[in-house]
């Protein structure tokens, strides 16, 4: 490729910013100096660079995370070395939302006001915020901080939240949880006068009220073993699971994942024995890829950012357990970029696995040679559908490609893919203990085996929750100490913003993937966040629908432009000012649901609507509230 | 490429036209007989090779699918959703250009919700949209009775720059009483051609055509995210400062008219384009060796666009700069001057 440079040069902190990726140039013609003999008519660095096209991502990041922006001199180093045009890395840049592409200020809240935080007082707070600290995205003074309101950041059982971003030549990100805007000022304060504090520790423990009980499965060691320790790990059965799968060889375990009739915990359900099965048949077409998806960022949800920062090493063994059975050489792990102590504790748990060679080369002296990278998402709830999520990895724009052909036959790279969830990937070493056939007698036939729930809003006792399937929601809530304060329950939103609302009256609903089906709900990503009778829900759906009309990846007409009609629409039903009748509106909007549900790309699209639909029946009635 | 041409399994598609190079004849594989792949498209039966697009079998059968973001010579990207049709078993429906004809697919065009979703997706383009220079769409629109004005009315345009400073994942809540578009002023900044995104219906083609499937020079691309997502070069930075080389493909697969020739945008602000009067001329480009056939436009005598068939076999209708543009130095000599001089000061918006 012939590439022409438009942007302006780097300066020397940018070029050491892309180098701390790419390492130092090799070549005249990717920024070194040239030899002259040896590079006066030729390009060597062209095919090389292209292939490392997928160090865009990480090159982008390490960019942000010093200058807190991407400049075009910077911009136009990384293309230089990767052998990427300008345009498309712009395109690229452009696409995430914890990148900017203009001069942004190094130091930056975002603040959450997204369903579980409204639900507790995030709108205040913002409003707060913007009297003190001006609006979002307005330099604080000397320039050095500014705040921004962000999407669902994966914290809400410790609602409303805020996580600090602070860029510079020792970056750092810092927790706030609960926020106030008295810390979220006073932390601004502080990394003005003293960068460079640690990431504040988040005890995983605090977000699972059950720990310690006996019959946990997924969550057992959570709390109780140290995130940091592989020999704690390996005291609490860590690798033994492994071991079984080495003696069992590929074939059966996955007979043993089909005959436990795990299906995908990402929201899809898709039985995961297949999809290993799919991917292991491939034997002519190599490599394969193993990805797991812990891009986590539906609202409401945060079981895997807990998993992840509580018992990392469990991930990892999991991990090489599905590479091994479907015969892939290298794993993905893709981490939401709002989830800094999970991506550090998975990044240690990993280090720490390969210096003892359970990755890497003749893996417990066995012929399996499996090792896992991590990538940092940045800020698109799209690139959790995993074909954005290939798309993202590969360096290119989050934008999911048209199925088929499916992941199994040609994934990230092109290859045969396994993209599995964290929830998913986990319960494999709870199938290898017990035996697929006795993990499926556990919960309903149509859900097998222990689910993880995101409980949120107004709970008395919020965090993850792992039950059988089958348990029902009253059950469920009742554990988690019923509803908090003394008000009256008004609505459950059940598997995030892409999910669907349920009335109180629905409490008795057994929580399976049948189950929900059956009232015209899914269990989605396991949210189950509860709304009491002082919640306004019109503010709800109007966030939701904000939020769909954000994270849309613009690609195809029903979903760029239903997203913002669907927005615009309730924002009339809010104001009181509907164009011609309600009932108009109501089947204009079911209209636009119905063309975004039948015609949209991507799963994003097609769920886009659901939650609003399912809430649309209690319209009036909320109209007719009174709020405090 | 032609749809009826499509090899039927077994034919020889091997042209005695290719020159035989010198030395060790290479031999050509025979191409692999394709299976045969039964289908039913509203309720008729047919037979087609592996492989066949819906949208091929559909044309077959006479079917008129639309189409926005398909064309021949470019890769599909399925974006627009106009062409969706109803495969029995799907949950969603399908892009009828991209998906692949299955053995004992049954495939409805027609039905309802097809022509919901067709008529849906051309009034979300058309509320959000000038179309006014998109006669294919028009037609659509009429076909489906589409009604976009029941979105409201359009809000107010975009101020110069404001949607190329458009942040991923933030907006500005609207009032929902205006129906929100993409409307903007034209970018004008080089004498050949004009790019105006009100009209963009983020079809794709231009980064197609300027990327892989033709030019290989990556100007423009996709920026932005969202209802927010544009066509942009990097930093949304002039033309003449970016790489384009003005081969004016993108220009040629334009759907909607938002990338247009200099000459013919000057001619519609002032009144003066007129389509039924203008006649079309085959001719060879004289400039190389290469040998693409050019349509040139003519109004009045002067030559106002210039296209390249997409039948034809050699570009399949792409161009450089001399044969899209190179005319109107060889012609308009006298025109060109006079339009610099006012050309500089109508870098503005309407
Ligand atoms: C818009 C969108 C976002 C998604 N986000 C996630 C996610 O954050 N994590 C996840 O595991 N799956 C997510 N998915 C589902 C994935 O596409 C995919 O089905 C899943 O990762 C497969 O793994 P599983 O079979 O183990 O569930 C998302 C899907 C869509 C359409
Ligand atoms: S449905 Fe939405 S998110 Fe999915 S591809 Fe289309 S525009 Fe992108
Ligand atoms: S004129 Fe050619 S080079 Fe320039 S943007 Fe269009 S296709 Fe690309
Ligand atoms: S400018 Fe034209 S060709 Fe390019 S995306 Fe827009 S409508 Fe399509
Ligand atoms: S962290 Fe705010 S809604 Fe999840
Ligand atoms: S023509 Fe098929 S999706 Fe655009």
């Amino acid at each position: 490729m012939d590439l022409r440079l438009t942007g302006a040069e780097p300066t020397s902190e940018e070029k050491i910013a892309v180098e701390s990726v790419l390492g130092p140039p090799d070549s005249g013609w990717v920024g070194g100096t040239r030899r002259s003999e040896l590079e006066g008519h030729a390009a060597f660095g062209g095919q090389a660079a292209r292939a490392k096209r997928h160090l865009l991502l990480p090159v982008l990041h390490a960019i942000q995370s010093r200058f807190g922006w991407i400049s075009s001199g910077a911009l136009s180093y990384a293309c230089q070395r990767l052998d990427v045009p300008p345009a498309e890395a712009f395109g690229v840049a452009s696409f995430y939302g914890l990148f900017s592409v203009t001069p942004r200020p190094p130091v930056v809240v975002h603040v959450c006001d997204d369903i579980a935080c409204l639900a507790s007082g995030a709108k205040a707070m913002c409003e707060k915020l913007e009297q003190t600290l001006g609006s979002p995205g307005s330099p604080g003074p000397e320039g050095r901080t500014t705040w921004l309101r962000s999407p669902c950041l994966g914290l809400c059982e410790r609602a409303p939240a805020a996580l600090l971003s602070a860029a510079g030549k020792r970056s750092y990100e810092k927790v706030l949880a609960p926020a106030s805007p008295e810390t979220i000022t006073s932390c601004l304060n502080e990394t003005e006068s003293e960068p460079g504090n640690l990431l504040e520790r988040l005890e995983a423990s605090l977000a699972v009220p059950q720990v310690g009980q006996a019959e946990l499965r997924l969550l057992r060691r959570i709390g109780r073993v140290n995130p940091e320790s592989l020999d704690d790990y390996r005291a609490e059965g860590g690798y033994k699971m492994l071991r079984r799968a080495l003696e069992l060889g590929p074939d059966r375990v996955i007979r043993e994942v089909i005959d436990s009739k795990l299906v995908g915990r990402g929201g899809a359900a898709f039985p995961a024995g297949k999809k290993w099965a799919a991917v292991a048949a491939q034997t002519a077409r190599r490599p394969h890829y193993l990805v797991c998806n812990a891009d986590e960022s539906e609202p409401g949800t945060f079981k895997d950012r807990v998993v992840m920062e509580g018992d990392p090493f469990a991930l990892v063994e999991a991990m090489t357990i599905a590479g091994f059975a479907a015969g892939c050489e290298r794993g993905y792990l893709y981490v939401r970029g709002e989830y800094p102590l999970a991506t550090e504790r998975m990044a240690r748990a990993i280090e720490r696995t390969r210096e003892r060679g359970l990755l890497g080369d003749n893996i417990l002296g066995h012929r399996l040679s499996f090792d896992i990278e991590i990538r940092r998402g940045a800020g698109a709830y799209i690139c959790g559908e995993e074909t954005a999520l290939f798309n993202s990895i590969e360096g290119f724009r989050g934008e999911p490609r048209n199925k088929p052909p499916f992941p199994t036959e040609a994934g990230l790279f092109g290859k045969p893919t396994v993209v599995n969830n964290v929830e998913t990937l986990i319960n494999v070493l709870d199938i290898l203990g017990r035996g697929g056939a006795a993990y499926a007698s556990t919960g309903t036939s149509g859900s097998t085996g222990t689910k993880l729930f995101c409980l949120s809003g107004h709970i008395a006792r919020p965090g993850v929750y792992e039950v059988p399937f089958g348990t029902t929601l009253r059950q469920l809530i009742d554990l988690c100490g019923g509803v908090s304060g003394s008000r009256g329950l008004q609505a459950i939103l059940l598997g995030g913003a892409a999910g669907f609302f349920v009335s109180p009256q629905q409490l008795d609903t057994p929580l399976t993937f049948e189950g929900t089906r059956a009232i015209g709900a899914s269990l989605g990503s396991g949210v189950v966040m509860l709304f009491d009778d002082t919640v306004d829900l019109k503010e709800i759906l109007l966030r939701i629908a904000a939020f769909f009309r954000d994270e849309s990846c613009g690609q195809c007409v029903p979903c760029r432009v239903g997203t913002v009609r669907q927005e615009e629409l309730l924002h009339r039903l809010a104001d009181g000012r509907p164009m011609g009748s309600l009932a108009k509106e109501t089947s204009l909007l079911r209209e636009i649901g119905q063309a975004m549900r039948d015609a949209s790309i991507c799963g994003l699209g097609q769920t886009a609507s659901s939650a609003i639909e399912s809430a649309m029946a209690g319209w009036e009635r909320f109209n007719e509230r009174k709020h405090p | 490429m032609s749809f009826e041409s499509q090899p039927e399994p077994g034919s020889s598609t091997v042209s005695t036209l290719v020159p035989v190079p010198a030395g060790p004849v290479p031999i050509i594989p025979e191409p692999s007989p394709r299976q045969k792949v039964d289908i039913t498209i509203d309720g008729q039966k047919l037979v087609v090779p592996e492989g066949t697009t819906l949208l091929e079998a559909c044309r077959r059968l006479g079917i008129e699918t639309p189409t926005l973001c398909f064309l021949e010579n470019l890769t599909p990207v399925n974006v627009c959703r106009i062409c969706v049709v109803e495969v029995e078993g799907s949950r969603v429906l399908v892009p009828a250009c991209s998906r692949k004809a299955e053995p004992g697919m049954v495939v409805r065009t027609d039905s309802e919700r097809v022509r919901l979703s067709r008529r849906l997706v051309l009034e979300f383009l058309a509320s959000s949209v000038d179309v006014s220079t998109a006669p294919e769409l028009k037609n659509y629109m009429q076909r489906y009775q589409a009604r976009p004005e029941r979105f409201g009315p359009a809000a107010p345009a975009a101020p110069a720059g404001g949607r190329d400073a458009a942040l991923p994942g933030l907006h500005i809540l609207p009032e929902g009483t205006m129906a929100s578009t993409v409307a903007q002023p034209v970018k004008i900044d080089n004498e050949l051609y004009v790019r105006d995104y009100s009209k963009c219906i983020l079809c794709y083609k231009c980064v197609e055509a300027c990327g892989v499937d033709a030019q290989n020079t990556f100007a423009i691309a996709v920026a932005g995210r969202g209802f927010d997502a544009r066509i942009s070069t990097e930093y949304a930075m002039p033309l003449p400062e970016s790489a384009c080389v003005y081969c004016g493909n993108c220009i040629g697969v334009c759907p909607t008219g938002a990338l247009m020739f200099r000459s013919e945008y000057e001619m519609r602000r002032a009144g003066t384009w007129d389509e039924p009067k203008q006649t079309r001329t085959d001719t060879i480009c004289p400039y190389c060796g290469v040998g693409c056939t050019l349509t040139l436009h003519v109004q009045d005598n002067t030559i106002v666009k210039a296209t390249s068939p997409l039948e034809q076999d050699i570009t399949r209708g792409h161009l450089c700069i001399k044969g899209r543009f190179g005319w109107q130095f060889v012609q308009n000599r006298g025109n060109l001057e006079a339009e610099e001089k006012s050309g500089l000061e109508s870098n503005r918006d309407d």
